[in-house]
């Protein structure tokens, strides 16, 4: 029979840990740059979603207040970065990001 | 009138700026009238200041006018001021008295020159700087006059710059000034940080009050004397004079025997209480350096063809004649002489111009002669000159040189037997350059004839006496040589009148010689002194115009003892080497320890710089690793 199955916290954190992992994986896997900021994105929110579990189970608003903060700083970085990529995009036809490497030492 | 004192340096400053930026316009002899008229208005002004000097207790003759804070830095506070006492208000009426009269010489030398009004935007600037140097209040400020007339005197020396060596002469005062330059600095540093101030009044109060060590006062005293040997001309210095005049003849007049050539003598004077503070020694090395150059460029001045060569020697010797009073104590002395050698030499000089200028450009005295008759004004007037620095009374130059000697006498007799020998050298060279221009016969007529053959002389190449412009001058300089001495007679302590009048600023330094032997038995000195004068000329006389004895002109005397060469052949052989060796040391050691630390940062970094792939993923891995490590490194500390 199934009970009414509570989510309890470890599972959110469970969750948070996988989707940090995937993104982890795709940034350091995929080359199109892109998809490597989708795979950042990941990463953030998998970090925000921690925050709010924990927030809720000691029941501090300090880790809800950190989200806001996180969605801001990624809001900034997101206009930053696609700005970039688009500019870089529009100079090369196909890009990968091992191919942008003019800066090495 | 202390407020009016700023026009005094202004006003030739004022026509500086004026021929600057209208010269061209002005042309000739315009710029030579404004040049003319701001020198002598300035000079108006300071005989004002003067005479309001003179109507004040002797206490009070000391204006100061702060013009501006110049430099504010720290401790170190140094005001534009300017000071009339009666030392700087004698320089400067003699400066710009002599100054105007040359001006006026040169409107009618300079006739011609493409680049006239320039010649009197120079002399302009020299006689402000000049007056910089005598009136500043502060070492820093006659610091500024002193290198502005040595610019000034570059300038002039070289004005004829594309003679080769015009051009080289300039060089060569420039580069010997400098020398003197750095014992003037050195001076300054050491009296601030004796003393903690550049002015003059507060270092000579605290040398009178014996704050300042011995030690440092000689040291001053000496780096002072390396000053004035670059500036005056004196051993081992002296060597950039001669060469000076390469210059138009009014220069040689104006800086190189009145003016410039004197601001040695007058630095020494004006820190006398520091040259009476320091060991008895220094001012030996003084009298000793003075005596020295006195003798030597006299013996050098014998020999000389040049007219202008002799007279720049004898400048030279003349002008160790001060430093020799200087030795002595006998401040006075020193800048009556240096008034009166002011008044004949620059009469000298002139006359010696106004012959070139007759002789159309010829200065070998081997081809003149017999000039009295076609140059009558000119040869009446050095005639004077010729007596009054040969030592004949009553001219100037009798009376200043006898109280030279007379403290000479009073200090150190070996001294004062140099002193009579020069004196005696000096009346036979200046007998022998009279006699070989202005009598015997006249050996012209070849170098007339060449140069009538080119044709590049209206005159068809007779020598001709020179117009009023430069004569004027010339009479009005020989009036001055004539009454000159009047200034400081030995007769009685109430003739003593340039003595009463520098008293405020020489009284504690100035040697007593009342009691020594040479005070008692001075009038046998005097008597002495005509007789040697007496047997120069005389001999001078029989060698040259009657021809009793061939003339004594060793080569080495004409070479001036072979020391310009044995210079240039030190400073160019050893010396250069030196110099060189220097200058790799600085490349090598000091260069290179701050180019080995910039190659050796380059090559680590070259190390460093391999970590920078440029690899995206490899840089996503290094931070994820690092975030494992930190993670597992806190972890296993256990959370705490």
């Amino acid at each position: 029979m199934i009970a009414a199955v509570v989510p309890t916290t470890t599972w959110y954190l469970v969750l948070a840990a996988v989707l940090f992992g995937i993104g982890t994986l795709g940034v350091m896997v995929r080359r199109n740059p892109l998809v490597m900021f989708m795979s950042i994105e990941l990463m953030l929110n998998a970090v925000n979603l921690s925050f709010v579990a924990l927030a809720s189970r000691l029941g501090d608003i300090n880790g809800q207040v950190v989200v806001f903060f996180v969605l801001v700083v990624a809001a900034a970085e997101v206009v930053v970065g696609l700005g970039i990529i688009v500019s870089i995009m529009r100079r090369r036809a196909s890009v990968t990001a091992d191919d942008l490497a003019d800066l090495r030492g | 009138m202390a407020d009016l004192l700023w026009l005094i340096p202004a006003l030739p400053l004022a026509g500086f700026l004026v021929i600057l930026v209208l010269g061209r316009r002005l042309g000739e002899p315009g710029a030579g009238v404004v040049a003319t008229l701001a020198t002598a208005s300035s000079f108006l002004v300071v005989a004002a200041t003067y005479f309001d000097l003179l109507g004040r207790p002797e206490e009070e003759r000391n204006l100061v006018l702060r013009v501006f804070e110049w430099v504010p830095v720290g401790s170190l506070k140094v005001d534009m001021a300017l000071a009339a006492d009666p030392l700087s208000i004698a320089m400067a009426l003699f400066v710009t008295g002599i100054s105007s009269l040359i001006h006026l010489y040169a409107i009618g030398y300079m006739k011609g020159d493409p680049k006239f009004p320039k010649f009197f935007m120079y002399l302009n600037l020299f006689v402000f700087s000049m007056l910089m140097l005598v009136m500043g209040e502060n070492l820093l400020v006659t610091f500024l006059g002193w290198e502005g007339v040595g610019a000034c005197s570059y300038f002039l020396i070289s004005f004829w710059h594309d003679r080769e060596s015009a051009a080289t002469a300039g060089k060569k005062a420039f580069v010997t000034n400098r020398v003197g330059d750095w014992g003037m600095m050195v001076a300054m540093f050491l009296a601030f940080s004796a003393v903690g101030t550049l002015s003059y009044g507060a270092i000579n109060h605290a040398a009178e009050k014996g704050q300042i060590a011995a030690v440092t006062a000689t040291g001053i005293a000496l780096m002072l004397l390396v000053a004035a040997c670059g500036k005056s001309a004196q051993l081992p210095l002296y060597l950039w004079l001669p060469d000076a005049m390469e210059g138009p003849t009014p220069v040689s007049a104006l800086i190189h025997a009145a003016t410039m050539v004197t601001s040695g003598v007058f630095l020494l004077t004006r820190m006398a209480p520091v040259l009476d503070a320091a060991h008895p020694w220094a001012t030996d090395v003084i009298a000793v350096v003075g005596a020295a150059t006195a003798l030597f460029a006299a013996t050098i001045a014998v020999a000389q063809t040049d007219i202008k060569k002799v007279l720049a020697y004898s400048t030279v010797s003349q002008l160790g004649f001060m430093f020799l009073a200087i030795g002595s104590g006998a401040y006075v002395a020193a800048v009556f002489h240096m008034i009166t050698h002011a008044f004949f030499k620059a009469l000298l000089f002139l006359g010696s111009g106004s012959v070139i200028h007759g002789m159309h450009h010829e200065q070998d005295m081997r081809r003149m002669g017999a000039l009295r008759k076609v140059m009558p004004i000119t040869g009446f007037t050095f005639i004077i000159g010729w007596l009054a620095i040969a030592g004949v009374p009553p001219f100037a130059g009798f009376w200043s040189k006898d109280e030279i000697l007379l403290y000479a006498f009073a200090n150190n007799r070996a001294l004062w037997a140099v002193g009579m020998v020069t004196a005696l050298l000096t009346a036979y060279y200046m007998t022998r350059q009279v006699v070989m221009v202005f009598f015997g016969e006249a050996r012209w007529h070849d170098a007339a004839a060449a140069h009538g053959a080119h044709g590049d002389h209206s005159h068809e190449g007779e020598p001709h006496e020179s117009p009023w412009v430069m004569t004027a001058p010339l009479v009005v300089l020989a009036a001055l040589s004539v009454v000159g001495g009047g200034m400081q007679l030995p007769f009685s302590k109430s003739t003593h009148w340039l003595e009463h009048w520098l008293a405020p600023v020489v009284h504690g330094a100035e040697a007593d010689i009342k009691g020594t032997w040479a005070y008692d038995n001075k009038w046998w000195l005097l008597v002495l002194a005509i007789l040697v004068a007496s047997a120069g000329i005389a001999a001078s006389i029989a060698v040259y115009s009657r021809g009793r004895a061939r003339p004594i002109e060793p080569t080495v005397l004409a070479d001036g003892w072979r020391y310009d060469s044995l210079v240039s052949a030190v400073v160019g052989g050893p010396g250069r080497a030196a110099f060189q060796a220097v200058a790799d040391a600085d490349a090598g050691i000091v260069d290179g320890a701050v180019n080995g630390t910039g190659r050796v940062v380059l090559s680590l970094s070259g190390l460093v710089r391999r970590t920078q792939t440029g690899f995206v993923r490899g840089y996503a891995a290094i931070v994820g690793a690092g975030a494992v490590l930190v993670l597992a490194w806190f972890l296993l500390r256990g959370w705490t």
